[in-house]
């Protein structure tokens, strides 16, 4: 087990052209669930493969369990990737996938039958040891991989977008199927993924990135809660943050904290919402519409409500978000600010 | 959906019945006039005792078939065709398997020395032969002229590449596998880049080498494309005398004979068409054979 940590970490592609990763620099915890999280293009895959020594930094270090990682092969590395596609070997059964990285390492050989099958069991493929890689549903190639990757024992995993191949009913199984695994084997974990729900029900902590720089990281609470800028405010979050510019701040509100003011108890700021659409979806309603009066006239906001029965649409109601739940970002860099009190009639 | 699909079939065929005739015609007018004609014409000569200028035939059974099986010329081309065949697969495959390795990650000029590695297969081979007659002659040898130089052999002593049986047979060995090396090559580089990223990277991370990625990961992933490349140079070699014909001619002494330059020296440039055909037939069970492997390989590709 190991603490990954990067310095500086760069990688240009294209002399000239913005770095897919800028000036990174990230420590993980022992044993702990690292999440990067960000939209395509981030680099935050750019980043894990750096990490796992298929990518060459342009500048910076790269250090496993203390020692300067950036001049080994991945070979050298003790660390252990599931691909996105899972890169199973097509040609090799499930048992020589698995047995793969013990061979490669030399480990000797009478021990290879012990270790796939504890691997192979504490994933529950025992059973298909025999099989193909075509032969498999892709929960089950899924479990391969990890088996594939948890054989050999390495001191931190790297985990690529393993779900995002599976359909969605697979894909929260397989996620519970994570959680539980981690904390069965306590290895150091790297996850990458697009996928903001994922990030915050796996996650540690997790680190949003965007255009190859570290935008936050921190606890899934800190980082929906405070996020740093809005970038992080709209990226987490499902409706996103409500942001309204207003003179020279962002006012930013979650859409499950907008509220009508009746039931509003709090010290809050009153709003006024003129309705133009109400989403029924089963647990909660979306209501969306504009802002109504002073400098908010006609900015869009969403909100997300557990009835809006007595809601028309068409119609101007009174709203209002309590004081603490209001974000402040300045307009013009877009990062947080102190709260400050919101005039807007 | 199969019903649908049904009914348009019928729908195409009840508007014009002779469409499907029309379009499949030519092809066959084409296989059968250039192809099954002269093969039943090579049957029916075979138990003939047809000659060039002749214009009387009569059937005279096995009678071919019996005196070519008793010729030391026949069965020298037998062994000959085979260690011509399987050799040059052999130097092609591991020649294209290197050449296409090489050529597959980018680098500077490499769309040059693709297109350099393209020439032989490209270029006339008659032209491409004679060039390499002269490259091996007896007297102008630029090899010869290097290797004296050099001082690995004496001028009066100098290695006659054509002239000497086993020399004769590997230099005619080495310039068809010179020719069809490019085409395998491409074939390999297709393979290879079908290949995805993914799995070497993951060999890679499990801690494989660069050795054992290739020989444990991407060669037995590439086996059915490769299965494609072999099977198609073992035809090309089997039934081609071009390099023989135009270096050899067969010589010395029958030493780089084959079953397609003898039946061609045998039937064309010897006037005995019957015993040319006879010879040539005996292409056909090893070619039916390899046929079958060549649709199975097609068959399981189209499946996996």
């Amino acid at each position: 087990m190991a603490v990954v940590e990067t310095r500086n970490l760069t990688k240009v592609f294209k002399e000239g052209e913005l770095g897919a990763v800028n000036n990174v620099n990230l420590e993980t915890r022992e044993g702990e669930f690292l999440v990067f999280l960000g939209p395509s293009g981030s680099g935050k895959t750019t980043l894990l493969r750096m990490i796992a020594g298929l990518e060459t930094p342009t500048e910076g270090e790269i250090l496993i369990g203390g020692r300067v990682v950036n001049d080994l092969s991945p070979r050298d590395r003790r660390i252990a990737m599931v691909f996105q596609s899972y890169a199973l070997y097509p040609h090799l059964s499930v048992y020589k996938n698995i047995a793969f990285p013990l061979k490669a390492q030399k480990v000797d050989k009478k021990f290879h039958k012990e270790k796939v099958e504890w691997a192979a069991s504490l994933l529950g493929i025992g059973a298909l040891l025999e099989r193909k890689p075509r032969e498999l549903s892709g929960g089950e190639r899924q479990r391969v991989a990890l088996a594939r990757a948890i054989v050999r024992e390495p001191s931190v995993f790297l985990l690529d977008e393993p779900l995002s191949n599976l359909d969605a009913k697979l894909r929260l199984s397989a996620r519970e199927e994570l959680e539980r695994f981690h904390r069965r084997v306590g290895t150091t974990t790297i996850y990458v993924t697009h996928d903001q729900v994922e990030a915050m029900a796996m996650g540690d902590r997790v680190v949003v990135l965007n255009k190859g720089v570290v935008r936050q990281s921190g606890t899934p609470k800190e980082v929906y809660d405070n996020p740093a800028d809005t970038f992080v405010a709209t990226f987490l979050g499902s409706p996103p943050m409500n942001l309204v510019e207003n003179g020279d701040v962002i006012v930013g509100f979650r859409p499950e904290h907008f509220r009508p003011a009746a039931g509003v108890t709090d010290a809050a700021v009153p709003f006024r919402l003129n309705v133009e659409n109400i989403e029924y979806l089963g647990s909660e309603w979306i209501v969306s519409g504009t802002l109504v009066g002073g400098s908010l006239e006609g900015k869009k906001v969403i909100a997300r409500l557990g009835s809006a029965q007595d809601l028309q649409l068409g119609k101007t109601y009174d709203f209002a978000v309590p004081h603490r739940e209001l974000k402040f970002f300045d307009g013009a860099s877009q990062i947080r600010v102190d709260a400050r009190p919101v005039t807007w009639r | 959906m199969a019903m649908s699909r049904r009914k348009v079939k019928s729908i195409g065929a009840a508007q014009s019945p002779l469409l499907g005739a029309a379009m499949f015609g030519p092809a066959v007018i084409y296989i059968l006039a250039l192809v099954g004609g002269p093969f039943l014409l090579a049957v029916f000569y075979a138990f003939s005792d047809a000659r060039i200028g002749s214009v009387e035939m009569h059937y005279v059974g096995l009678e071919n078939f019996r005196s070519i099986l008793q010729s030391p010329s026949f069965r020298i081309s037998v062994r000959n065709s085979i260690i011509f065949t399987l050799c040059s697969q052999l130097v092609v495959i591991v020649g294209s398997s290197i050449l296409a390795l090489a050529l597959e990650k980018p680098f500077r000029g490499r769309g040059l020395v693709r297109f350099l590695i393209l020439l032989p297969w490209v270029a006339p081979i008659a032209l491409g032969a004679i060039g390499w007659k002269w490259i091996l002659d007896s007297i102008y040898s630029v090899i010869t002229w290097v290797l004296v130089a050099l001082h690995v052999f004496k001028p009066y002593n100098a290695p006659m590449w054509l002239g000497e049986p086993y020399l004769a047979m590997a230099s005619v060995l080495l310039v068809h596998s010179w020719r069809l090396m490019p085409f395998s090559t491409v074939i390999l580089i297709a393979g290879r880049t079908a290949i995805p990223k993914d799995i070497p990277e993951a060999a890679q991370v499990d801690g494989a080498g660069f050795w054992r990625t290739q020989f444990q990961i991407i060669l037995p992933m590439m086996r059915p494309i490769m299965s494609v490349a072999i099977l198609f140079g073992i035809i090309f070699t089997f039934t081609d005398m071009t390099v023989v014909y135009i270096l050899t001619a067969g010589g010395p002494f029958d030493s780089t004979q084959t079953l397609p330059s003898l039946a061609f020296a045998t039937g064309i440039q010897g006037s005995d068409l019957a015993a040319g055909a006879a010879i040539s037939l005996f292409l056909v069970p090893i070619l039916v054979i390899i046929a079958y492997f060549m649709l199975r390989v097609a068959h399981r590709a189209e499946v996996t």
